[in-house]
């Protein structure tokens, strides 16, 4: 055993860690929502509410992270199922390069697009080249563009959260469904899905949560000119236009609610999942 | 089997969609002009060599492994004590280390950088000692779990009461036992923290800005100027990812081999 004084000792630097580089910049970030210099205010939530640039922002984030979570979940599901079916080995490789292409994000990921699909990139250039016309206005710096890289950044996390819940599903029970009649869809539908729905929400919420708070990409490729929340907040600290400080505390505040709100989903879901199991 | 199939075709495109800009872009890096067909007309290693005669590279590089290695070295030296006491002599608060963890994974840079800019930008404090400390904490959930995991693989409690009463110190105990069955899991959740710190850029580019060039600033500011030193220096991460990547996978399999003894 060891003494509580030895404990505390070891104790304390972590706490002080977490208070002074967490819990305090988030709290004094919450109090400076509501203040301004007179004290307590509403007005920061009043001018975000009513601002349509910033609501316009919270839109265009809203939208390419509930589209590029359903797509890169839809996409994943069916990419499991074949992994699912692939040898060991082989599973623990194609694994291994999901962790890679995990880290592959942020400033990176935007210039690989660029190379490919940017003004000179060298798809771009392709599909010029064979004059296929619907392909070639496209332009990478617009919402289409930061869809395709949401959805990248997406797939592996994507397939790591729902490869141990497709993994959980036991070859027992699909043998047990058969034997009492029960087509592989049938199985499928009143089985599998069921069991798996709430890991899937989970994963959904995770996935939403990862791409609201993202920024670094959107950034690279479109330098604060694509209107997304995380880019307004940048751009509002940073002061690109001017430092509002209050102001970009409230949008934060706003965007943190959303992101708990999804990982509170995730973590009822984990719970509700590892019941099952 | 048609289902089975049509997985399959799926699983295809999406290997292909991941590894297609990671492979095009290493291309790029060695490529002298690639402007008319599908692949380079002339490979060189003129850009690569470019970067590494750049010393603002160089040290950029430095900075990086400096601020994303001593996150990380700090972590183990206060975050993986702080969770072996919780968890061998306290287990009921053990649950509060799990909300610190949702907690800092739920919130992500852009809006940390708002608090912390808001707390420690005029007090004076140097900036980048406010990012240093944010990223010890930003790496929580990962130490946390190559820690967590590997303790749940031996029962630790036992291990160290056995030691004591077979004559070792308190210190034997932890140094000679406990660490050498937790240090793969733990090496895996060091390096995959380094990792992830390596690439990260909202922080430091919104607290501390260009002031402290890391590798990500460096290359935010080529992606402008040229794409050829741009696409070195992915390449350069890449590969550097790709090794830790190896390294963690690796190290994980042995922890895992460990359970089975």
């Amino acid at each position: 055993m060891i003494s509580k004084r030895q404990s505390f000792a070891w104790l304390t630097p972590f706490l002080l860690l977490v208070l002074l580089f967490f819990l305090v910049p988030l709290l004094y970030m919450l109090i400076t929502s509501f203040s301004n210099s007179e004290g307590f205010t509403l007005a920061q939530y009043k001018s975000v509410l009513t601002n349509t640039y910033i609501l316009q922002g919270f839109k265009n984030s809203l939208t390419l992270s509930v589209i590029s979570a359903v797509i890169a979940l839809v996409v994943t599901l069916f990419a499991v199922y074949a992994i699912t079916h692939f040898s060991q080995p082989v599973r623990e490789k194609i694994l291994i390069l999901t962790n890679l292409t995990s880290n592959f994000s942020g400033i990176p990921l935007a210039f690989a697009f660029i190379v490919l699909l940017g003004n000179s990139g060298l798809f771009t250039l392709l599909f010029d080249k064979w004059e296929i016309g619907a392909l070639s206005s496209f332009s990478l710096y617009s919402w289409s563009g930061l869809l395709l890289i949401y959805i990248y950044f997406q797939l592996p996390l994507a397939l790591m959260l729902l490869y141990p819940i497709y993994d959980g599903i036991q070859q027992q029970w699909k043998e047990a469904a058969a034997l009492l009649g029960a087509s592989t869809l049938q199985f499928w539908l009143k089985v599998g899905i069921p069991v798996m729905l709430p890991g899937i929400i989970g994963t959904f919420s995770v996935l939403f949560a990862n791409a609201m708070g993202a920024y670094a990409s959107a950034y690279a490729l479109t330098n604060s000119n694509y209107n997304l929340v995380a880019i307004r907040i940048g751009a509002l600290i940073k002061g690109d236009i001017f430092a509002q400080p209050e102001l970009a505390s409230a949008i934060a505040v706003l965007l943190a609610v959303t992101m708990v709100t999804a990982m509170l989903i995730s973590e009822w879901s984990i719970k509700k999942t590892r019941g099952k199991l | 089997m048609k289902k089975r199939s049509l997985a399959n075709i799926i699983f295809l495109f999406l290997m292909l969609y991941l590894l297609l800009p990671i492979v095009a872009t290493m291309l790029y890096a060695f490529s002298s002009k690639w402007h008319k067909s599908i692949f380079p007309e002339g490979l060189t290693f003129k850009w690569l060599a470019t970067l590494f005669q750049d010393t603002a590279f160089m040290q950029a590089f430095g900075r990086s492994v400096l601020l994303a290695g001593g996150a990380v070295i700090i972590a183990l030296i206060v975050i993986v004590p702080a969770i072996f006491v919780i968890v061998l002599y306290f287990p009921k608060y053990e649950k509060w280390i799990q909300v610190a963890v949702v907690m800092v994974y739920s919130f992500p840079g852009i809006i940390l950088a708002v608090g912390l800019i808001r707390v420690y930008s005029t007090i004076g404090v140097p900036m980048i000692l406010v990012v240093l400390g944010a990223y010890v904490i930003g790496i929580l959930p990962y130490i946390y779990q190559g820690t967590r995991n590997s303790l749940r693989n031996v029962d630790a409690r036992q291990l160290l009461d056995a030691a004591q009463l077979l004559g070792a110190t308190k210190t034997q105990a932890f140094t000679k036992i406990l660490l050498p069955t937790v240090y793969p899991g733990l090496f895996a959740g060091a390096l995959l923290s380094f990792s992830v710190l390596f690439g990260e850029f909202v922080l430091i580019n919104l607290v501390v800005g260009s002031r402290f060039e890391t590798v990500q600033i460096y290359l935010m500011k080529k992606l402008s100027t040229s794409g050829h030193i741009a696409s070195a220096v992915v390449f350069i991460y890449i590969v550097l990812m790709g090794l830790l990547t190896f390294a963690i996978a690796i190290l994980t399999k042995r922890s895992k081999g460990a359970t089975n003894l």
